[in-house]
């Protein structure tokens, strides 16, 4: 199959290895891989603060880069849903709306795609260590994602996965909300950084980097010692 | 920003850095979870029940005028006024014209968040009239001159012994703080306070057209004293309330308490449908039902929220939502906390003033997978955010939005313009946590990623011209 990715910007800039894990698994699964550079960013940012008419010039550049793509796949869960639950939202009762929802038929959230397109449950990986996985929201709530990415993983070598307290809390990230409430957003981030502690884990591993920066980020801050990677860099770590 | 606005960042951080109030209010909530799953286990299937809540609001709502015509008449045909109110201001002089006209002294009334919406008991103070609060929440919180801070648990912020110190304060009582004694204390007043009054006001749960009735449902049997002991009984009813049928309550009872309290059932549900009828030994009477607008046709009229009128004020998008339990119930400001405040504060109250509470989210949707009846709320959030932009667009985020959608719609310069970010990065360092800090929103409590020596574009065009040579 030729699969096409849509890498979110901020993997693009910040987490590279994120991309590059996902191109080697679907690679290792025999799979061609395309990756249009012409692709920027979804457009969420602008489209959760309330711009919409931004959000859908942003947006269009996606429709016209993703046109011939067969499917689309990325690893986010809330870049994810942005195309695939909200861009025909966004579009209605716009020309495009159609074209938007062919869009987001054709998007898949990486581990989904994985689990329910290709029925890969065992990538034959290896990771040892103790590890808890974080829950993006968009990904459990919008796409309803949570049972493919613990099935990938419970087929990891090596690796002991914990529940933490309370999985389902958002860690408080939510794009321009953790800067417009700073305090708002840190108070839930210092909750869901000690639940992740609770567990004893040395890992945490999550679909979404957006919530990894800002967990980590607290974790960096704190002088705490965690270390957190997206499911794909575990999967990908013995290719 | 306006004034709610600021008043909401002030209050929000306060209460985001009490750490006490962080525990506690946590502490109850977990406690609420756990009997909310076990009740909701005893439904054969809660997602179902959800399902067909939601379809018989959306029903209703759908046909809202049929209904309140059909639960109007019933409810006359037994003798009972119906009045109807426009706003907030109508729906006070109904009531306290209603007390002047039967030489009214002492109100009592029972907990209703809807005439905590109308202000209703300052207005009735203010025109000479004693009322009461006898929910032991309310109270509690009457006592200590505090609006509830939260629909269903009022006074849940507060803690025994801060109640033991009001009691004291203000009723001079003995310095006791087992709850059970300091109930005794509350019910020595309220008892008394019982047999005087002459007008009981309620609010009502249901409204059941069918059987042109009111449905209360209560914990402390203080609504069922509230609304047969006095000669007057008066209840206020939002116009979205309405129920179809008696069949209609036997989902919505225990939903209701399910979902608000983490109860089977809540302890008393009564029905209301006549004051004392010829032949009956008691009852009030009269008995008065005040419809109330007050907004709520604004967003009827607006097919995408709509379904925020199937809202049943359990409370539970409260309970599960992160940003309530952090920023507390008295942040919001509004008679509405939660999620479902911030949907509906901005069509009852304005969207411009009220606007910041829909942007105080993180979006997690984690309301609108525990809200009983299905409603959209975390979307319509969004959609709320996206109106006050297009009712009146932003100067400066509207600039920044047009200059990020401009650079996202030009690949090259997008992509220029995130390598001089990567080159310019380490001289964010000697501002960093400064007040030149642009970042500083972020800074303060998290580090900030790098952005890559080799992005993940260049790292695969290198690999494709590798590919090719």
């Amino acid at each position: 199959m030729k699969v096409t990715l849509f890498i979110p910007c901020f993997i693009d800039q910040c987490y590279p290895n994120v991309g590059i894990s996902v191109v080697k698994i679907l690679e290792k699964l025999g799979h061609t891989v395309d990756y249009p550079t012409e692709q920027t960013c979804c457009g969420q940012p602008a489209f959760n603060s309330g711009a919409w008419d931004q959000a859908r010039a942003t947006a269009r550049q996606a429709l016209k880069v993703f046109h011939d793509a067969e499917v689309i796949v990325s690893p986010s869960g809330s870049c994810g849903a942005m195309m695939k639950v909200f861009y025909p939202d966004l579009f209605k009762d716009t020309p495009e709306h159609k074209e938007a929802c062919v869009l987001a038929n054709k998007t898949w959230e990486f581990s989904s795609f994985l689990v329910n397109k290709l029925g890969v449950t065992d990538l034959g990986a290896s990771f040892p260590g103790k590890a808890t996985f974080h829950d993006g929201c968009h990904g459990l709530r919008e796409l309803k994602v949570q049972r493919e990415p613990r099935e990938l993983l419970k087929h990891v070598r090596g690796l002991e996965l914990v529940e933490m307290k309370s999985n389902e809390t958002c860690c408080g990230f939510g794009g321009a909300f953790a800067v417009k409430f700073p305090m708002i957003s840190t108070a839930m981030g210092e909750g869901k950084c000690a639940s992740v502690t609770e567990t004893g884990a040395d890992y945490l591993i999550s679909l979404d980097s957006s919530c990894l920066m800002h967990i980590q980020g607290m974790f960096d801050k704190q002088g705490k010692q965690m270390k957190s990677l997206h499911l794909a860099e575990v999967l990908a770590h013995n290719l | 920003m306006s004034s709610t606005a600021s008043a909401f960042k002030e209050s929000a951080t306060q209460y985001c850095h009490d750490l006490d109030h962080r525990q506690r209010i946590n502490k109850a909530l977990a406690g609420y979870e756990v009997k909310r799953d076990e009740n909701k286990s005893r439904f054969q299937d809660w997602e179902e029940a959800r399902q067909v809540a939601a379809e018989i609001k959306y029903e209703v709502i759908n046909h809202l005028d049929q209904y309140l015509e059909q639960f109007t008449r019933n409810l006359e045909a037994r003798g009972v006024k119906v009045h109807w109110a426009c706003d907030a201001k109508e729906a006070r002089d109904i009531i306290t014209g209603i007390a002047r006209d039967n030489r009214v002294h002492h109100i009592i009334k029972s907990k209703s968040m809807t005439t905590e919406e109308i202000h209703l008991n300052d207005h009735l103070e203010k025109n000479g009239f004693e009322v009461l609060e006898s929910d032991l929440g309310e109270f509690i919180l009457q006592l200590r001159n505090e609006p509830p801070y939260h629909l269903v648990f009022p006074s849940m912020h507060l803690t025994r012994f801060q109640i033991s110190d009001t009691f004291v304060e203000k009723l001079g009582s003995e310095r006791v703080t087992e709850p059970e004694d300091l109930t005794m204390i509350a019910r020595r007043i309220m008892r008394q306070k019982f047999c005087t009054a002459d007008m009981g006001i309620s609010g009502v749960n249901f409204g059941v057209a069918e059987t042109g009735m009111i449905s209360i449902t209560e914990n402390e049997g203080n609504a069922r004293l509230t609304t047969s002991l006095p000669r007057i009984h008066v209840a206020l009813m939002g116009i979205e309330k309405m129920v179809r049928s008696m069949d209609d309550l036997a989902i919505f009872l225990p939903m209701l308490a399910t979902a608000g309290a983490g109860q089977a059932l809540t302890c008393y549900n009564t029905l209301y449908g006549a004051a004392k009828l010829p032949g009956e030994p008691d009852g009030p009477e009269q008995f008065h039902v005040v419809l109330l607008d007050n907004g709520r046709t604004g967003v009827l009229a607006d097919a995408e929220q709509r379904d925020s009128l199937s809202c049943i004020r359990c409370g539970a998008c409260l309970n599960v939502c992160p940003i309530f339990r952090n920023v507390g119930g008295h942040s919001y400001a509004t008679v509405y906390g939660g999620p479902i405040g911030s949907v509906i504060t901005p069509h009852l109250r304005g969207l411009q003033d009220w606007k910041h509470l829909s942007s105080a989210s993180s979006l997690c949707g984690a309301c609108t997978q525990a809200c009983p009846v299905k409603i959209d709320l975390a979307h319509h959030l969004l959609q709320n955010r996206r109106n006050a932009v297009q009712e009146k667009p932003p100067f400066f985020e509207g600039l920044l939005w047009s200059g990020f959608s401009f650079v996202m719609q030009r690949p090259a310069m997008y992509r220029l313009g995130a390598k001089v970010g990567g080159v310019l990065q380490p001289l964010h360092d000697y501002v960093k946590g400064s007040v030149l800090d642009p970042a500083r929103g972020w800074t303060d409590t998290r580090e900030t990623p790098q952005i890559a020596k080799q992005t993940f574009t260049e790292w695969w065009k290198a690999r494709e011209k590798g590919n090719r040579e």
